[in-house]
């Protein structure tokens, strides 16, 4: 694997964290990679997960309802809600828990996602932010994670995380 | 891990407390040397030390007449370790995405209606 730009930074007085990544592709083909859901499903979930796409409409007010799939068919479902879009430059959205009927969880605090692409010569640069309202909110999301429940689910998801790590 | 890990954001969402723990990492300091550094009275200063403390992000104890601070490493390390897992969950998905787009990159010379 070669080493690409890669960059992660946490910042605990924002509540936020902000990922940087560089692509060897063009900004049409990377925007296409995030909006469409052809293609979303085909890299967002981490392996050995996969992603499947229940519902997509990305436009303003519009939401990707998706799952990513382990490979015992347990599934962890998601929606993405769209709010602003500035084709193809970026676009900002609320994640959020749901079921697969798209009800979101109502204890869940949702975090604000805004993603720009910028062209870096041959190379495009995408930029996330993903931001929680307080410290606090992001701190449920992390604990809600323990509670029982969600517990065996994320926590499977969490060791398989951890084995990625190195 | 879990119980750290819980109040440990909103202990270290505050400029002095993230100096603190910073500086804590490089080795243990005491209470007056790790004030130097913050323009602020000792009693305000103390107050933040006691919410990393509560947070379990410090310890402290006493020699003397001089307190000194240490960084609790469980805590740290239970921060590190969540933070390592988001890098992994994203380190993975962009490995995807730079496969896919090498596949469709690959397509698109040969047709150039995709």
């Amino acid at each position: 694997m070669t080493t690409r730009q890669f960059d992660i930074t946490f910042d605990t007085i924002l509540h936020r964290m902000t990922i940087r990544r560089a692509f060897d592709a063009g900004r049409q083909l990377v925007w296409d990679c995030h909006t469409q859901s052809d293609l979303l499903d085909q890299w967002f979930a981490p392996k050995p997960l996969t992603t499947k796409t229940k519902v997509m409409n990305f436009t303003e007010g519009g939401l990707w309802h998706y799952a990513m799939v382990m490979p015992d068919g347990q599934e962890f479902w998601g929606r993405m809600d769209y709010q602003t879009i500035s084709p193809i430059d970026g676009y900002t959205l609320l994640d959020g828990f749901c079921d697969a009927t798209g009800t979101l969880s109502p204890d869940m605090p949702r975090a604000r996602w805004d993603v720009s692409f910028k062209d870096a010569g041959a190379r495009t640069l995408v930029e996330t932010v993903v931001a929680y309202g307080s410290a606090a909110e992001l701190e449920q999301v992390i604990a809600m994670g323990m509670e029982a429940g969600m517990t065996s689910t994320l926590e499977r998801l969490d060791e398989l995380l951890s084995t990625l790590v190195n | 891990m879990d119980k750290y890990l819980h109040v440990s954001f909103s202990a270290l969402g505050d400029s002095t407390r993230l100096a603190v723990v910073e500086r804590l990492l490089q080795g243990p300091a005491s209470v007056s040397e790790l004030a130097e550094p913050h323009a602020m009275a000792l009693p305000a200063f103390t107050k933040h030390l006691g919410i990393l403390e509560r947070a379990g992000l410090i310890r402290s104890e006493k020699q003397g007449r001089v307190r000194t601070c240490f960084v609790q490493t469980p805590a740290i390390q239970a921060i590190d370790t969540w933070l390592a897992q988001r890098r992994a969950l994203w380190a993975s998905r962009y490995d995807n995405l730079d496969h896919l787009m090498s596949r469709l990159n690959g397509v698109k010379n040969d047709d150039p209606a995709i």
